[in-house]
């Protein structure tokens, strides 16, 4: 393993995102146990601000890639970026959040690279100075753990699975400043605006705490009493495959397999009986309640605490119950 | 309009997944394998689109022998022909996006759609790998999709919210849920699926570059309790939460 260690650290206006501090922590762990340089790869057009947040979590250099071409996102452009950046540090390890921009952004990199991707790590050892990367499969019925022989080890991590931890409260990262050149490029793909569903929204996979409505909830409006749940506790509505398809939940909210795989502090599922492919989806949460009026019901199962109830009078009871302590 | 949709068949998602001795993958034995489900969101798109503007869409799929009912079942949809890339071995996104490579740079389609991922090995690779190799605009995750004077407006999920993406044609687009309802099969289709061309081709495809060193079941969960029934139990569930999780 020769080179440093590269995470890209992603923004959003101008921003850094919560998953660039648990890449840098994860990246910074890798990095000292090698011996190596953590340099972090950021793409911001506005005045940098960013080196001394990065820096405490680890970070040795930033490279900033500038240029106004690059103010909203574009894939390839992004891709064109970072690709000439890589090839110029040649690194051992690039690391980046499986975000929804990681996501998008890994595998055209890895591709213009000609690396070999590892997508959604869960656990990230080194064995005998060789990476070995868990990830789940069947949206998590099952694990794997592999190692990649690509000449750059690049692996994306699953949001909310690395905390990110100070390494240093007054360490300052370097700062290097990179102008990139687009002259005779054409971008083939541009995002031409961001529609925000709600100002501060937690995305479900980002959530600490999240309230399902299943089949359960009989309809659309009754989700009324999983939304009061939620905002007590400060969490995100999610559902069951069941009532997405039945078109009372946006398919955003979906948990399960051909949903989002989540891994809140808190799960609460309300009137979800947990087919398979639910629980696949909901399973690596801390902790789990399940209210639900059949016994037999299999979320009880994976439940750490279940209620044997109408979740009609459980749920505003809980939501009432939690107001009243919060109070205190 | 030439489109062509890339598919996998993958275990259906009520699949209890067994590993197999070798810990390496899982035991096929009494799986149902089906169209993976976000490529029917793909192959849907394909067909409305050619159901407005004419054209044709082909299946390209990649995967062992068994695949032909995956690629049936995008023929009775109503697609019009498909190609097999038989390949046994369980391979990582860029070697898969290689091979649809070489088979789609020939064919000048004008939009290449893809599932947002397999639900088998969840790898989400496939889609912009395939886009980088061929040179072509990528837009990933996608629940609206417009198509006019050879632009796409496709708009894509992420974290809270959507964006808007703009690229030219030709470009690869991969399919999220949302996007729209997959038809059922007819009969007729069914049927008809049967006669439609499937061209088996067989490609020399490098190992990928991953090594599978162990597979393992999740952890098992801690037993849990019924707290007790009804309303009555709320109390105590508060208290757990408090004392015990320390969550509140």
């Amino acid at each position: 393993m020769e080179g440093p260690v590269v995470i890209f650290a992603e923004t959003r206006n101008g921003k850094l995102r919560n998953v660039s501090f648990e890449v840098a922590t994860a990246g910074k762990k890798i990095a000292n146990n090698l011996g190596k340089e953590l340099i972090a790869i950021i793409i911001e057009n506005n005045e940098n601000t960013l080196s001394h947040s990065l820096g405490i979590y680890g970070v040795d250099k930033i490279i900033n890639a500038r240029n106004p071409l690059l103010e909203s996102y574009s894939t390839d452009g992004y891709a064109k970026t970072l690709s000439e950046i890589v090839e110029k540090i040649n690194p051992s390890l690039i690391l980046m959040s499986a975000s929804a921009m990681g996501r998008d952004l890994a595998p055209r990199l890895a591709a213009r690279l000609n690396v070999e991707l590892i997508s959604d790590c869960v656990k990230l050892d080194l064995n005998n100075g060789n990476i070995e990367v868990k990830r789940p499969i069947f949206a998590g019925k099952a694990f794997i753990t592999i190692r990649s022989n690509s000449r750059i080890k690049f692996i994306t991590l699953r949001p909310k699975v690395f905390t990110a931890e100070i390494f240093d409260e007054n360490k300052k990262a370097e700062l290097e400043e990179y102008n990139i050149d687009f002259s005779g490029y054409k971008f083939k793909s541009k995002v031409k605006e961001i529609l925000q569903e709600k100002e501060g929204k937690v995305d479900l996979t980002e959530a600490d705490i999240i309230v399902s409505g299943g089949r359960g909830m009989k309809g659309p409006d009754n989700y009324k009493i999983i939304e009061e749940l939620a905002d007590v506790l400060n969490g995100v509505v999610g559902a069951s495959r069941a009532a997405v398809d039945a078109g009372w939940r946006p398919h955003s909210d979906q948990v399960g397999q051909t949903g989002k795989v989540v891994s809140p502090t808190l799960y609460i599922a309300c009137g979800i009986s947990g087919a398979i492919q639910h629980l696949a989806g909901m399973s690596s949460s801390k902790w789990i309640v399940a209210i639900n009026k059949d016994p037999e019901a299999p979320i009880f199962k994976v439940a750490n605490y279940g209620i044997v109830g109408d979740l009609f009078e459980v749920v505003p009871a809980l939501t009432e119950e939690l107001k009243n302590i919060m109070k205190d | 309009m030439k489109i062509a949709v890339c598919i996998k068949q993958v275990p259906d998602t009520e699949t209890r997944v067994q590993i197999d001795s070798e810990k390496n993958w899982i035991k096929e034995s009494n799986v149902t394998f089906v169209l993976n489900p976000y490529d029917e969101f793909a192959v849907e798109e394909a067909l409305k689109i050619k159901e407005k503007n004419g054209g044709e869409v082909i299946l390209v799929c990649l995967g062992p022998e068994r695949s032909i009912s995956a690629i049936r079942t995008g023929l009775a949809m109503g697609a019009d022909r498909a190609i097999h890339i038989k390949e046994n071995r369980i391979l990582n996104g860029l070697s898969v996006a290689k091979a649809l490579a070489e088979i789609l740079k020939g064919m000048n389609c004008d939009l290449i759609l893809l599932g947002k991922q397999a639900v088998d090995d969840d790898n989400m690779q496939v889609g912009p790998m395939l886009a980088e190799l061929m040179n072509l605009p990528s837009i990933t995750v996608v629940t609206k999709l417009e198509i006019a004077d050879s632009k796409v407006l496709a708009e894509r999920e992420i974290e809270g919210g959507l964006e808007i993406v703009e690229a030219e044609l030709p470009a690869v687009i991969t399919a999220q849920k949302g996007l729209n309802e997959p038809r059922y099969p007819s009969l007729r289709g069914i049927m008809m699926a049967k006669k439609k061309p499937v061209e088996e081709v067989e490609l020399q495809i490098p190992d990928s570059e991953i090594e599978i060193l162990n597979m393992e079941y999740p952890e098992p969960r801690p037993e849990g309790k019924i707290v007790g029934e009804g309303p009555d139990a709320v109390k105590e569930l508060v208290r757990l939460l408090k004392e015990e999780a320390k969550i509140i």
